[in-house]
């Protein structure tokens, strides 16, 4: 959902992390999640490497555990969830400090809690050392179809200013006396929705002729982005090796 | 909702992974030939618009707020296609600069959130307009449907791969009913806010909505208000729907009281009802051996009882002179006052 997340998660510093090339870094990260997520829930010590990986990179890339913890919450819905499948999950009983807890429910949570935090840590360190047209730039790179790139380049461009327009018509909504509490009462917000998509499709239309008096053929002109040398691609294929390693020993290694 | 990693398992991403990409390769073809060169700045623009568009708050009840998917209406408003494939970038961002969403859980996040709400919601449209009228109206009304209902199918969409793919102990059944009914009543609040967003582009520029791109100016100019005698006959029939239909589905349990009567071991004081011999006692129709049938025919008596009862009730309270009397509401003048 994207209430209330209106700003990137961005931490501006100078950390070896940083000065990688985008397309390494959205490599690793990807490498590093899909190892997190084939790993058997039953194998915690698997975990604990992922987890001593996840440490590792932010230290690197001097990042805080408080800032990762608050942007953590983001996954804490399905957290809660998590911690309520023991209670109504099916199969065979357990007792756990005197409460009858299912045992595949217990193991489930485990998997879910795990593998939800590791995750998001993992796409929270890259957002936080990676600016998002680096990381638009680095899809790019990594053979995502210019177009999409492209379309999402000017969709984070654009997004301040069409959120600020919606801010307006807010603001102007509020300064007239407009305080709605039922669900029939939001009819000036969904027209102010309608009017904001003419807004944003019409200055479409400008940019676009803009572009073309500029010259635009059809891509965009990549500026001033390095790219990766193969000493980037080792050092930052460390971790997710690490992690790999650990989840096909995990899988493979017998229960 | 934005699954995280791991939530579904790894055959289930890869396989809704596969599935998404080859859905937003096709819509992407398409984008090309239908949009050429503006594709990027427009759909750009546009996916802006989606992602503000999630945070707008509107006001659901008592206070409390709630957001749109916005799946549906940008399919209408841009196309299944462009609508389909703004809404992924607007998931794929988010779970990239966000952290919100699991980069191994894209797969499904996309199909769930875009695919499935842009291509089903653009489908329904396409049906509903079929039977409703061809104005303004008709593709305001057949918006506020379709996206309404384009929410629980999302959410079945996500049944289903939870019956495939789940990694806790939580059956397909107890998983359905409760997303499916709780994004139901989410779907009310987009259904609305859908269908007046699209009439107020309707009314200012026809040519942005694709889903009445078909309509002529006059057909647009056309915005007929639901008249009453459409309403009622539309509740009648939701109403006998629900009698004679839905009503076969009934769980056979007992209700609380009755439950309690059986547990506590009173039930035997309860005496039989005086009526228990009238024709349609126990909600079954007497003489009629099919048990559905029996039902269905009680439950249609029902009604129609009900609101020949309701209405006459209504007929003979009001007040028959207010109609004539025109300054009813207004206080008499009295002479010699300022």
């Amino acid at each position: 959902m994207g209430a209330g997340h209106s700003h990137p998660l961005y931490v501006h510093a100078h950390s070896p992390t940083h000065r990688l090339a985008p397309e390494v870094k959205v490599t690793a990260t990807v490498a590093f999640v899909s190892a997190v997520a084939v790993t058997p829930r039953e194998a915690i010590w698997a975990f604990a490497v992922h987890a001593a990986c996840v440490a590792t990179a932010a230290a690197v890339s001097h990042i805080g555990p408080g800032f990762v913890l608050r942007r953590l919450l983001v996954v804490g819905p399905f957290i809660a969830f998590a911690l309520l499948i023991p209670f109504v999950g099916s199969g065979d009983r357990i007792d756990v400090l005197g409460v009858a807890v299912s045992r595949e429910g217990l193991w489930g949570a485990w998997n879910v809690i795990a593998k939800a935090a590791l995750g998001a840590t993992a796409s929270i360190l890259l957002a936080a050392t990676t600016e998002v047209p680096r990381i638009l730039t680095g899809m790019t790179r990594l053979r995502v179809p210019a177009v999409l790139t492209a379309i999402a380049s000017f969709m984070v461009r654009y997004l301040e200013i069409i959120a600020g327009e919606l801010g307006r018509m807010r603001t102007a909504m509020a300064a007239r006396g407009y305080a709605p509490r039922w669900l029939w009462q939001a009819r000036p917000v969904a027209i102010s929705a309608g009017a904001l998509f003419i807004r944003s499709y019409e200055r479409g239309e400008r940019v676009h002729a803009a572009m073309l008096a500029r010259g635009y053929t059809g891509t965009m002109p990549e500026i001033g982005v390095p790219r990766a040398s193969g000493l980037q691609w080792w050092t930052a294929g460390l971790l997710p090796v690490v992690a790999w390693t650990a989840a096909v020993t995990a899988l493979v290694a017998p229960a | 909702m934005h699954a995280p990693d791991g939530f579904l398992n790894a055959g289930t991403a890869v396989t809704t992974g596969v599935l998404s990409v080859s859905a937003v390769g096709a819509s992407l073809r398409h984008m090309r030939t239908s949009l050429a060169d503006r594709q990027v700045p427009l759909a750009g623009l546009a996916a802006a618009f989606i992602f503000a568009a999630q945070m707008f708050n509107f006001p659901v009840a008592a206070g409390t707020t709630g957001h749109l998917l916005g799946g549906a209406l940008a399919a209408v408003l841009l196309g299944p296609a462009t609508g389909a494939v703004v809404v992924t970038v607007v998931v794929v961002v988010q779970a990239l600069a966000f952290a919100d969403g699991g980069l191994t859980a894209l797969g499904y996040n996309v199909l769930n959130m875009a695919i499935v709400t842009a291509f089903g919601g653009y489908g329904m449209l396409v049906l509903l307009r079929r039977v409703l009228p061809d104005n303004a109206t008709g593709v305001v009304a057949a918006t506020g449907i379709a996206a309404g209902l384009s929410v629980p199918l999302s959410a079945a969409a996500f049944a289903v791969e939870w019956l495939f793919g789940a990694t806790v102990p939580v059956p397909f059944d107890t998983v359905f009913g409760a997303m499916v009914g709780v994004h139901l009543l989410i779907g009310i609040g987009e259904g609305l806010i859908s269908a007046i967003a699209v009439g107020a582009v309707l009314a200012v520029r026809p040519d942005l909505v694709y889903g009445a791109r078909d309509l002529d100016r006059a057909q647009i100019a056309m915005r007929p208000r639901v008249g009453m005698r459409p309403f009622v006959i539309g509740a009648a029939l939701v109403a006998l729907l629900f009698a004679a239909v839905v009503s076969q589905f009934a769980a056979p349990d007992p209700d609380g009281l009755e439950r309690v009567a059986e547990d506590q071991g009173f039930i035997e004081t309860a005496e039989d009802h005086a009526l228990a011999t009238a024709p349609f006692a126990d909600y079954a129709t007497e003489g009629l051996r099919n048990k559905s049938v029996s039902l269905a025919v009680a439950g249609v008596t029902g009604v129609i009882i009900t609101l020949v009862v309701g209405l006459g009730i209504v007929v003979a309270v009001r007040d028959r002179a207010a109609g004539r009397r025109p300054d009813a509401d207004r206080a008499p003048r009295s002479a010699g006052t300022s």
